[in-house]
């Protein structure tokens, strides 16, 4: 069995879907940043799988690459906002951050 | 001087601006502004009456500019022999008018710079030629007089009948009711705007000399019934502001309760807007249905009307000032009568009475309120013996009062004359019976204005008045040049007759030669 | 000659507007200024009225001049002077009369608070009645007609503080306009079928047949209304006996002498254009007038008032002579009866000016007193009683026998002459009752009889003028030469043949006739009057009791008064006030009316509005709001449940996708 591009579409929707779970099942905010990260990789794997097997230049390594290095700044900053919340509710459950609604 | 109709409109304008920058304490300067250029504004008016060549025919001093060029609407000044001696009669009693104001006291900035608002507003209709820029100078008037009205009249009360009178009623009156009228007159002048071809760019035009030429006229005007439609538009437009019976009744109202100054303004010049209207609009730019015989006996009787009844309701009043209001009303209707022989003589006469009842009746107005400001009221009955107590009043009270009856020697004499001479040998339609109705007139004229002159002047004087003074320096300054008017140009009225008569001659001559033809259509 | 007739005219204008403006600063109040421009104006017109009659000819003109006046164009409007025989004629009357009146006013109101205004009015009513007869044309004669009336007005009222002055001045004014606008429809008239205001244009229209028939009738019937209104003719005379509330010198210039002779003078001046019917109306107005007014003058007691009937009566005359085809029976009767009323009037201006009173019961026996007054007035009332062989004798019986070759020629109106000639045996009666109670018997006032006395120099001097010249009987010969009646054919250009011969016999018989019963007339009501009045063998108490009913009605002037009051000037005020409140309530009402339904459509109009069309705005609002609320409650503000709604979003667009 050779490993095809289909396989690694799969492994990416694996991750997307356990990223997305994450993301909304989640309360603890470093949880919901880390199912964040999960969806940026499946993004990622996409971009290199489509790089290697429909288009044969290196757009979409460049492309994760520079997904790497922004989630990487995303992440500075939303661990900074996560402080900031801990700092004023002294709790990291974003359900207790809707103020908003009210 | 190549634009002495612009700046003869608008100086009225830079020195009300001008009188906006002045402290409100300096009345004096006020005041004197405004007399220094209304006396300008005069100057010019003479200037025109010596430089304007009567003998030639078509308008002089033309200006003609773009204005807004997207609707083909022109900033197009120009006079002839009708508008002349209005120009001149509305510069002279604004001039007048500014000195017979001079005791106003009540916010003298807005009061001297309204009035010089509408000084322009009045000069405009005069001067233009362009019907937008005609209907806009109309509708300037309208304002300043609002305020001059309902500000500087007396004040509002309730009378015994519950109705609310005084100065602001009669403001609304005023302004409300020309303001109906306009309506159908901008109306009228939109048909012309959308049914005339100007003959240069083939597009709408607002040119009153293009819309004077029956060939531009195109479209629903070739339609008769449409053509009488909008001459029964514009002829209530104008009519009510002559006014004609029975739209008449703004003008005792409004004349009893504007300042003194202010009616002189609306007796001797606004009222003459409605019969300058129809000879400068009506009659040039829908002769055939100005010829239709149910209009022309239609406007005849209405003469007749405004003479008999404005003679007796004249003779009713009880109220001085009320009373020169309703003999407005009735010297108005020769006008109207003189107008629709559509004789040189008639015509001519007719414009004539415009002029020398704008002299009459300024004079009339102006002693009403030498009395007023001396007894606080106006009651003819109140009066009586103060033909020793006053005489130079007396003297000029009888001058006025002796014009205003059409006695020969005043000018008033002999325009009334000839209007009714003129009615009376029209060839064009049969006046004679009407005409002879209206001399009629003349012995309720007689009646009410000796009458009254009795009752205020003769007789026993009535202790109250013992000490009454005589008549100041200041109002003498008022009304002698117009008494000299008045008597000069009853004596000799080439002067005023040279400047109109062959412009109206040229009217009277286009009107009698429309085409009838189409009379038969409806 | 044209200078001295424009000097003529000019010289009292000049006057007039000198005294109004600076009278009171002349010396003696510039009465001198007035009466030597009179004077001057007299002198000026003599050399006018000699070379009428040294260069005599039947249509002679002395003098014309014309001034474009008036430029309409197509029609030009001149104004000019014409000096012919008749005009020459009456200029000498005017200006002499007036000249004396001048005269004897310095006497007569002597003292007078506005004695430099009386004088101006009297130069100014010169001035006009002077340009009435100088103008040539029918324009000019209704200007100057109107500016005599106004100076007319002015004089009447000229002691205003009386009530009773100032209401008659009103009421001359008005009452002559009735008759002016009559004669300005007449011109109107004249002017709509002929082009043209110049007497000899017209003239010449209607010769050449351009106005005739009916049409013609009409306009000279109302040009004659002018006359009836200035000459107080009847219906229009009430004003005249009114008018004697004026200063005396002012009833004798004006109103006996030459205002109210001036409609005499415009039928004379515009003779050739009334048709044979227009003048037996003029006769009949003046038959009319003639009796009326004579019975009227029967019961007066005040002086003045009898003097004035008297002239009603006498211009009545006038008139029955233009009317029945003597015009110059007519206008010889306006200048001796110038001289004559204007003498009896200054007379009994004279007799005022010394008992203080007009009425005649407080007179009697000043014949003592007042000897120069007593024998002019004497002479005067001779002379208008038509006694030969002074001058009113010969006037008179020219109209007569004028009326009676009328009556004689068309049988039907003989009554004219019979009412004519009794109306002189009345004036013959009442004229003499008016002496005898003035000047004769015993003084019924004694008070006022002990104050009497002769009047100055001023006074009696025009009196004395004034009674030489109503004895002439050197009139008659000049006078019907210089009037010689106009003939129309003369107009037309060619001389016809005028074949009018038949005529001549009945005039010679006729003449004789009137001549034999005038003198009778005249001697039986003298007579009467003498045995009235004077022998006191008839008692005018007694008679007067028993005609009570007649008296009444002779006492109250036919209640002409009374009558016009009710009907026209309080149907007048009547119908102003009825209109005036028709105008305020009706007219007005309408205004206010559509005013106060505009106001109530707005009313409604806005309850509408805000109940309408701002719920229908207001009624979404609501709308959106309730649902907005209910809708917020999905915005959670919870992150996961946005992300898990995204999510369902997702799988349901990719569900829809595939169907």
């Amino acid at each position: 069995m050779t490993i095809g591009l289909s396989h690694f579409l799969f492994v990416s929707a694996v991750l997307f879907s356990l990223g997305l779970l994450a993301v909304i099942s989640k309360k603890n905010a470093v949880t919901v940043l880390m199912g964040v990260e999960l969806i940026l990789n499946a993004a990622n794997i996409n971009f290199v799988a489509f790089a290697k097997y429909i288009d044969t230049d290196l757009d979409g390594q460049v492309m994760a690459l520079f997904v790497i290095v922004t989630a990487a700044a995303a992440a500075a900053v939303a661990l900074a906002i996560v402080l900031n919340l801990y700092e004023r509710l002294r709790t990291i459950n974003i359900d207790s951050a809707d103020s908003l609604a009210h | 001087m190549d634009n002495v109709l612009t700046w003869i409109t608008f100086l009225p304008v830079i020195a009300a601006v001008a009188i906006l920058f002045v402290p409100q304490t300096s009345k004096n300067l006020v005041r004197s502004i405004a007399a220094v250029f209304t006396g300008l504004q005069l100057v010019l008016a003479i200037w025109i009456y010596m430089n304007f060549d009567a003998a030639a025919s078509g308008f002089q001093f033309m200006e003609q500019v773009k204005w807004i060029p997207a609707f083909n609407i022109e900033y197009f000044m120009g006079i002839d022999g009708l508008s002349v001696p209005m120009v001149l009669l509305t510069a002279f009693l604004s001039f007048i008018c500014i000195f017979a104001s001079w005791g106003i006291e009540k916010s003298v900035k807005g009061y001297f710079a309204m009035f010089l608002l509408l000084d322009a507003g009045m000069m405009g209709v005069f001067c233009a030629l362009d019907f937008f820029l005609f209907y806009i100078f109309w509708e300037v008037m309208l304002l300043p007089m609002y305020f001059l009205i309902g500000i500087w009249g007396s004040p509002s009360r309730t009378d015994p009948d519950g109705m609310v009178r005084g100065g602001p009623y009669a403001a609304i009156k005023f302004f409300l009711y020309t303001l109906f009228g306009s309506i159908f007159m901008l109306i009228a002048m939109l048909v012309f705007y959308f049914n005339v071809q100007d003959p240069v760019t083939g597009g709408h035009t607002f040119n009153m000399l293009h819309l004077m030429d029956q060939a531009n006229h195109v479209g629903v005007l070739d339609d008769f019934n449409i053509r009488l439609l909008m001459y029964a538009a514009l002829f209530l437009g104008f009519a009510i502001k002559v006014p004609v019976f029975p739209f008449h009744t703004w003008l005792p109202d409004a004349h009893v309760e504007a300042p003194t100054a202010v009616s002189v303004i609306l007796a001797g010049v606004l009222l003459k807007m409605g019969t300058y209207g129809m000879l400068r609009i009506s009659f040039p730019m829908l002769p055939d249905a100005m010829k239709w015989e149910y209009f022309a006996y239609g406007m005849a009787i209405l003469g007749l009307i405004n003479i008999l009844y404005g003679a007796f309701c004249a003779m009713a009043q009880k109220d001085l000032k009320k009373l020169v209001a309703y003999s407005s009303i009735s010297h108005m209707g020769i006008v109207l009568l003189g107008m629709s022989g559509l004789t040189s003589m008639g015509m001519n006469g007719a414009v004539m009475q415009m002029f020398n009842h704008g002299t009459g009746t300024a004079m009339l107005f102006l002693l009403v309120g030498v009395i007023y400001d001396r007894a606080h009221h106006r009651q003819i009955e109140g009066f009586g013996g103060l033909a020793n107590q006053m005489p130079i009043y007396t003297a000029l009270v009888s001058i006025a009062f002796f014009a205003g009856l059409g006695l020969p020697g005043f000018s008033s004499f002999i325009s009334e004359a000839f209007s009714f001479l003129g009615a009376f040998g029209s060839e064009a339609f049969d006046l004679r019976l009407i005409t002879i109705i209206s001399t009629l007139g003349i012995v309720i004229t007689a009646g009410y204005f000796l009458w009254t002159f009795q009752r205020m002047f003769l007789g026993e004087l009535n202790p109250k008045y013992a000490d009454l003074p005589e008549i100041n320096g200041r109002e003498l300054f008022t009304l002698v040049p117009i008494a000299v008017i008045v008597i000069l140009l009853g004596v000799y009225p080439a002067p005023l007759l040279d400047l109109m008569r062959t412009s109206l001659n040229e009217l009277v001559a286009v009107v009698n030669a429309a085409d009838t033809t189409l009379l038969g259509l409806h | 000659m044209i200078t001295n007739a424009i000097l003529i005219l000019l010289l009292p204008f000049l006057a007039f507007t000198i005294q109004i403006f600076v009278g009171k600063r002349l010396p003696r109040q510039g009465d001198w200024l007035s009466t030597g421009a009179m004077i001057a104006a007299f002198l000026l017109a003599v050399p006018i009225f000699v070379d009428a009659i040294v260069n005599y000819q039947p249509d002679y003109i002395i003098a014309q001049q014309t001034y474009d006046w008036i430029n309409f164009g197509d029609i030009q409007v001149t104004f000019g002077l014409l000096v012919d025989n008749l005009t020459a004629f009456m200029l000498i009357v005017v200006t002499l009369i007036s000249s004396l009146v001048h005269l004897y006013s310095i006497g007569y109101m002597h003292g007078d608070s506005r004695y430099s205004r009386y004088f101006a009015y009297l130069s100014l009513f010169s001035f006009s009645m002077l340009g009435l007869i100088l103008v040539d044309n029918f324009f000019g004669v209704y200007v100057f007609w109107e500016l005599v009336g106004v100076s007319s007005y002015l004089l009447i009222g000229f002691w205003f503080e009386k009530d009773s002055a100032a209401d008659a001045g009103k009421k001359a004014f008005i009452t002559n306009r009735i008759g002016d606008v009559g004669m300005f429809a007449g011109i109107m008239i004249l002017f709509a079928t002929l082009g043209t205001f110049n007497f000899n244009e017209v003239f010449t229209g209607i010769a050449n047949g351009e106005l005739s028939g009916t049409m013609l009738t009409v306009a000279g019937i109302l040009l004659f209304m002018g006359a009836i209104g200035k000459s107080a003719q009847f219906p229009l005379h009430v004003w005249l006996p009114d008018a004697m509330e004026g200063p005396t010198p002012v009833s004798a210039l004006i109103h006996a002498a030459t205002m109210v002779a001036a409609g005499v003078y415009m039928v004379g001046r515009a003779y050739v254009l009334f048709t044979p019917e227009a003048l037996l109306f003029i006769a009949y107005i003046g038959v009319i007038t003639a009796f009326m007014a004579a019975t009227i003058a029967i019961v007066q007691k005040d002086i003045k008032r009898v003097l004035a009937y008297s002239t009603i009566s006498q211009l009545g005359f006038m008139m029955v002579g233009l009317g029945t085809g003597g015009y110059t029976a007519g206008l010889f009767h306006l200048t001796t009866h110038a001289f004559f009323k204007a003498l009896l009037f200054l007379g009994s201006g004279s007799v005022i000016h010394a008992v203080h009173s007009q009425e005649m019961d407080d007179m009697g026996g000043l014949r003592k007193k007042m000897p120069i007054t007593f024998w002019t007035f004497l002479i005067g009332t001779v002379s208008l009683s038509g006694v030969p062989p002074f001058s009113g004798f010969w006037s008179k019986d020219a109209i007569l026998a004028s009326a009676l070759e009328f009556g004689m020629l068309n049988p039907s109106h003989l009554g004219i002459y019979v009412v004519t000639l009794l109306s002189a045996g009345i004036t013959a009666f009442y004229m003499l009752r008016l002496v005898y109670m003035t000047f004769a018997g015993e003084p019924r006032d004694k008070e006022k009889y002990s104050h009497a006395h002769e009047s100055p120099m001023t006074m009696t001097i025009p009196l004395s003028v004034l009674a030489v010249l109503s004895v002439g009987t050197i009139w008659w010969g000049w006078v019907e030469h210089l009037l010689a009646k106009p003939d129309l054919a003369s107009y037309a250009g060619t001389v016809l043949p005028v074949p009018h011969s038949g005529g001549h016999d009945v005039a010679h018989s006729a003449h004789i006739i009137a001549m034999i019963s005038s003198v009778i007339v005249a001697s039986s009501g003298i007579l009467l009057a003498t045995t009235v009045y004077y022998w006191k063998k008839i008692s005018a108490e007694t008679w007067g009791r028993r005609l009570r009913p007649i008296y009444n009605l002779l006492w109250n002037k036919y209640y002409f008064d009374e009558f016009y009051q009710a009907t026209f000037v309080n149907g007048t005020l009547w119908k102003a006030r009825l209109l005036a409140v028709f105008d305020s309530k009706i007219i007005d009402g309408v205004v206010n009316g559509a005013a106060k339904l505009t106001v109530g459509l707005s009313r409604l109009n806005g309850a509408f509005d805000m109940r309408g069309v701002d719920g229908l705005v207001n009624g979404v609002a609501t709308v959106i709001a309730w649902s907005g609320a209910r809708l917020r409650l999905v915005q959670t503000g919870n992150i996961q449940n946005y992300i898990l709604m995204a999510l369902f979003a997702v799988i349901a667009i990719i569900v829809i996708q595939q169907f």
